[in-house]
């Protein structure tokens, strides 16, 4: 974990007091709807169809078991019992009360937990790559420079008013498990050719009703040039962003506009001024942040352990959580363990205190303390010894944490759709659950492999269905819930966007669409090893399209 | 009229605002738009005088920067509560240009829960939104004693007391 010092405390404990002054001063009619709602926003409080939802975030996706244990008492009480996990690495609440909200603020203050800048036209969560830290292909460790990022984006006095909302993601492998090229700015850790660390910069990604791939605009930006090069960016987007509409404000819009050339040049000139001033990192100052990050002791004979050998060997329900839930460390003898959130006939991301209490027992005891929230609405034990794993999945699998399915069909991405969010157009939960209800067998969803549904109730996409092998967007066609379909998304490093299958289907008969379009892959592919994506890249749309659509087809 | 607070003091607010086609009375403090300083200079300066100029928020301050470098008051607008566009103008016009004059806020966003905001980016002067209470504006200041960003006022840098408490233990 980051562990915050008196001044990290200190301002989370102040945002605090200006919160409960800001909420009792609207209680008492002195701050008009408007503006308190743009105040409320950027401490994560919306006013959703039933209730105010507060959006807690989790910086890259860390959490200590203390945390974990705090979210659960938040849950029990001022919620119903329970909380989502979204794609960007945060927790939501659905039913707090607008009263309670800065008591709820304090008590995630006293765990180093808050809920800034996680809405609003400002900058959001810093997000990354869920493994960092224990993932085999990554170059360095992102989550110190998402921290310098972090407090550099905390109360940015200069960015607090953007055109529009603005996310920052940082990846250091060369598979990207953040989704970094949909975001406004997405950050890849590298090395130059001289070995140096740097960053390659890519600007203008986004999901939403204009989806688009980011451009690189800096192939190698210098190690200690972040913040400055990142303020260049934000400066030239809040002075032209556009302000007339508002679904034509993301810097998105402004690098198409632009031109992606033309942009960076401006970016250039800018950060030519600043690059040099207070803003360049020392040294120092990324050492004083890494040495604000737990050392993990691993135990060097961790590996000669046999028993989870023979427990794969002997139990074969263990050997499919094995299969699909268990990575493999960087350290010899330790594994990554998923934490599945999406059981059968679940909400994707939902999650219960009781749950929540488990998984922060099971961090506290078998992985450091520790737990990472993924893009992908699971949880992830990142260090657990493999003496240790049997143990934990057996835990997990008592509070139906365990489904071993993690990146399969029924591993889907989904928003809250219309059972909660005041935006939607179609559910997008009972969607999920006739999905997985047409795919209850392992046996077969295995043999389908590695595929991931994305689907989103609206079109501001919070489901990234664009970016999913197979999306779905809920659409409202003359007060009926319809839904669209794309195929051949991807958020990975060779991120693309899917490619619409043609008119809307019908809700009675959208899993069916899916179910078709999976044996189209399952008929057309060249061996178990041609993904979906990679078939869907090879043979085109045309067999997919004809048979969702197909005479005796869906109704579209 | 609205209330103007400057350098952390209800003050009267004497400057008079010439509209573009107003004719020039020639009183001895005056606020003029860029478009018509620009056009009128000449005649507008004089040595007794001090003429202030309102920025639109569109305006480049690298761009306008000669037409200003004089001016002993600069106006910045916030026509409305999200638009932060003249947070940036005022940054520049601090951290890059060094200007040491009057920078004003007006707005529909010189409200209580934006001063912080706008004096931290070297704002140092607000005519309040007709709605606001001076007294509740000037608490605002106190909201945040530490910051982690370097910006255009005195409050103190996370950074740097990171240092210093590095040095001292």
């Amino acid at each position: 974990m980051y562990r915050y010092d008196v001044y990290d405390q200190k301002l989370v404990d102040e945002r605090v007091a200006q919160f409960r002054d800001q909420t009792q001063r609207f209680l008492a009619g002195q701050i008009p709807d408007d503006e308190f709602r743009a105040l409320r926003l950027r401490n994560g409080l919306y006013i959703q169809r039933f209730a105010p939802m507060l959006r807690v975030a989790i910086p890259y996706g860390l959490l200590a078991s203390r945390q974990l244990r705090m979210l659960a008492h938040v849950a029990r009480e001022y919620d119903k019992g329970f909380g989502h996990f979204t794609t960007r690495q945060n927790i939501q609440y659905n039913w707090p009360q607008l009263e309670r909200v800065p008591d709820i603020l304090a008590d995630l203050a006293s765990v180093q937990m808050h809920a800034i800048q996680t809405s609003g036209n400002c900058i959001r969560n810093i997000t990354s790559d869920p493994l960092a830290g224990v993932a085999r292909d990554e170059l360095v460790d992102p989550r110190p420079y998402c921290e310098l990022t972090r407090q550099w984006a905390t109360f940015h006095p200069e960015f607090n008013w953007l055109p529009r909302k603005f996310k920052i993601a940082f990846s250091a492998t060369t598979t990207d498990r953040a989704a970094t090229k949909v975001h406004d700015i997405g950050v890849h850790i590298v090395r130059n050719a001289q070995g140096e660390l740097g960053y390659a910069i890519y600007v203008g990604g986004g999901l939403g009703r204009m989806p688009m791939i980011g451009h690189l605009i800096r192939e190698f930006l210098p190690e200690l040039d972040l913040l400055s090069y990142l303020e260049a960016v934000l400066r030239v987007y809040n002075r032209l962003g556009r302000r007339d509409n508002i679904h034509r404000a993301r810097i998105k819009i402004l690098v198409k506009e632009t031109g992606p050339a033309r942009f960076a040049e401006m970016v250039e000139a800018e950060w030519a001024q600043i690059r040099d001033g207070e803003l360049k990192l020392k040294p120092q100052d990324i050492d004083f942040i890494k040495s604000r990050f737990d050392e993990h002791a691993y135990r060097s004979d961790a590996a000669r352990d046999t028993s989870f050998a023979a427990h794969v060997a002997s139990d074969s329900a263990f050997a499919a959580f094995v299969k699909r839930n268990v990575k493999e460390h960087r350290a010899d003898g330790y594994k990554i363990v998923f934490v599945s959130l999406k059981p059968a006939g679940g909400v994707p991301g939902d999650i219960t205190a009781e749950q929540l209490e488990i998984v922060a027992d099971l961090a506290e005891r078998y992985s450091f303390g520790e737990a990472r929230a993924t893009h992908d609405q699971n949880l992830v034990l990142g260090e657990v010894e493999q003496k240790d794993v049997y143990t934990v999945w057996q835990a997990l699998r008592q509070y139906d944490l365990a489904t071993p399915n993690i990146g399969l069909l029924t591993d889907l991405i989904c928003c809250p759709g219309l059972d909660y969010c005041s935006l939607a157009n179609a559910g997008s939960i009972g969607v999920s659950q006739d999905i997985n209800d047409r795919f209850d067998s392992l046996d077969y969803l295995y043999d389908i492999g590695d595929i991931q549904i994305k689907m989103s109730g609206c079109m501001n996409g919070c489901g990234h269905h664009t970016i999913g092998h197979i999306g779905i967007l809920g659409v409202d066609k003359h007060g009926e819930e319809w839904y669209q379909v794309t195929l051949g998304g991807s958020s990975g490093n060779d991120a693309s966007l899917g490619d619409r299958t043609g008119p809307a289907i019908s809700r009675a008969d959208i899993a069916e669409a899916v179910e078709r379009i999976i044996s189209v892959y399952m008929e057309q592919r060249q061996s178990e090893d041609e993904s979906f994506l990679q078939c869907y890249r090879r043979v085109g749309m045309a067999p997919f399209k004809a048979r969702i659509y197909a005479e005796d087809g869906v109704a579209a | 009229m609205s209330t103007l607070i400057r350098n952390g003091q209800i003050q009267a607010n004497d400057a008079l605002e010439l509209a573009d086609d107003a004719s020039d009375q020639g009183q001895q403090k005056i606020i003029v738009s860029l478009a018509r300083w620009t056009r009128e200079r000449e005649t507008l300066a004089g040595p007794q005088r001090q003429v202030a100029v309102r920025v639109p928020n569109t305006v480049a301050i690298d761009d306008a920067w000669p037409l200003l470098k004089d001016c002993a008051l600069i106006v910045l607008e916030f026509p409305s509560f999200g638009d932060g566009r003249a947070y940036s103008q005022a940054r520049v016009l601090r951290g890059r240009f060094g200007y040491a004059g009057e920078i004003r806020a007006t707005g529909q966003a010189v409200v209580r829960d934006q001063l912080l905001g706008m004096h931290r980016v070297g704002i140092n002067s607000f005519v309040l939104r007709a709605d606001q209470d001076p007294q509740t504006c000037l608490r605002a200041l106190a909201d945040f004693d530490l910051a982690y960003q370097e910006s255009s006022d005195d409050l103190p840098l996370v950074r740097r007391l990171r240092a210093s408490q590095h040095a001292a233990g």
